[in-house]
């Protein structure tokens, strides 16, 4: 992207002993060394019939409007409300989430693990940042960074206690690794109190967080209060 | 860290309150590596695998890998891809970049740079 602000170097006279060409200089554009390298690929690729520019422009708008945690919080509601989809979904995942259209472009295999009273399920992904792109969109930063992706290993109750869960003493903590060939994702129990709810209602509580095993369902009653029931 | 708040505001193309993309080189980067895995010219494992390498390459280079440098290893492997699988050489890659440099600087502020062919020229 060009540097917006490259005339106010000019006016702020930098002293570099080279006036003219100096000025001249600043009056062109510059690109980020990152830009000219996606450029030249793009450039070269598209010559030789790799890629077309608009299918990557609307490849970038489909991951960037379309394709998010809400397709994840859907899986996860229609579970809920749905014993026999739950039950496809524990068997055989892949197929259950490309029944609802979400379906991966890199043809990975899909494992839902289900947190329950005795187990909680967190989902990392050590060498790189393997993440189940269909249902749950692109990873966060915090996701594709090192201390995550190691320390979730080592000390997952640690990691938990700073997404503000503590599950209680009994609970096993499991850490699933994902890879290029499987990605998990976790089915986070409903929350008690949506008894009778439906299922749009139902995936407006599943957060992004929830489906990676290191947040909880939102609580349907944000006031707490126990009472007050609307 | 996002830790804990959710931030909700429907329709936002937003993941869960956070940019899917910092820059649009990032955008791009990521794009033209989906479009050549569906164009066979690797196989997603063969990309994770080099992304693995670059991420542990930079790692042992200094790059603290805080997340935000993600797409730099992206781009790093992808150029490593195209480059192994004879799509573009190393050579072609950097004669492009330079071309790219110099259309940037004959290219007055507020205007659109575009490529031309004298811009491969020496």
């Amino acid at each position: 992207m060009a540097r917006g602000v490259l005339r106010w170097a000019v006016m702020g006279g930098h002293g570099h002993g080279h006036g003219h060409d100096h000025d001249h200089d600043d009056e062109y554009s510059e690109l980020d060394p990152m830009d000219v390298r996606v450029r030249a690929l793009e450039t070269l690729l598209t010559e030789k019939g790799y890629v077309d520019p608009a299918a990557l422009d609307e490849l970038i708008d489909t991951y960037q409007t379309r394709i998010g945690p809400r397709n994840g919080a859907r899986v996860v509601a229609r579970a809920w409300v749905d014993p026999e989809f739950r039950d496809w979904l524990r068997s055989d995942a892949t197929a259950a989430i490309a029944s609802l259209d979400y379906t991966g472009r890199q043809g990975e295999h899909m494992v839902a693990v289900e947190q329950t009273d005795d187990t909680h399920n967190m989902v990392v992904c050590t060498l790189c940042s393997c993440y189940p792109w269909p249902v749950l969109g692109l990873p966060p930063t915090w996701y594709k960074s090192a201390p995550y992706r190691s320390r979730v290993v080592r000390d997952p109750r640690g990691v938990l206690a700073e997404f503000g869960v503590t599950p209680p003493d009994g609970v096993e903590l499991r850490v699933w690794d994902s890879t290029a060939e499987i990605r998990y994702v976790v089915i986070p129990q409903r929350p008690e109190g949506t008894e009778g709810w439906s299922e749009e209602q139902l995936a407006e509580l599943v957060t992004r967080d929830s489906m990676i095993g290191v947040g909880l369902p939102l609580d349907p009653m944000p006031l707490g209060s126990g009472g007050n029931p609307t | 860290m996002t830790a804990g708040a959710e931030l909700r505001l429907p329709g936002q193309p937003l993941d869960d309150g956070e940019l899917v993309f910092g820059e649009p080189w990032e955008a791009h980067a990521f794009a033209i590596a989906v479009r050549l895995h569906e164009r066979g010219l690797f196989t997603w494992p063969q990309w994770a695998t080099t992304l693995a390498e670059e991420i542990t390459r930079a790692q042992a280079a200094g790059d603290p890998d805080t997340g935000s440098t993600y797409y730099h290893h992206w781009l790093a492997a992808l150029e490593r891809l195209v480059a192994e699988t004879g799509a573009a050489s190393t050579e072609n890659q950097e004669r492009t970049r330079q071309a790219w440099r110099r259309a940037a600087h004959r290219t007055p502020h507020g205007h659109p740079i575009e490529l031309r062919a004298d811009d491969f020229e020496q």
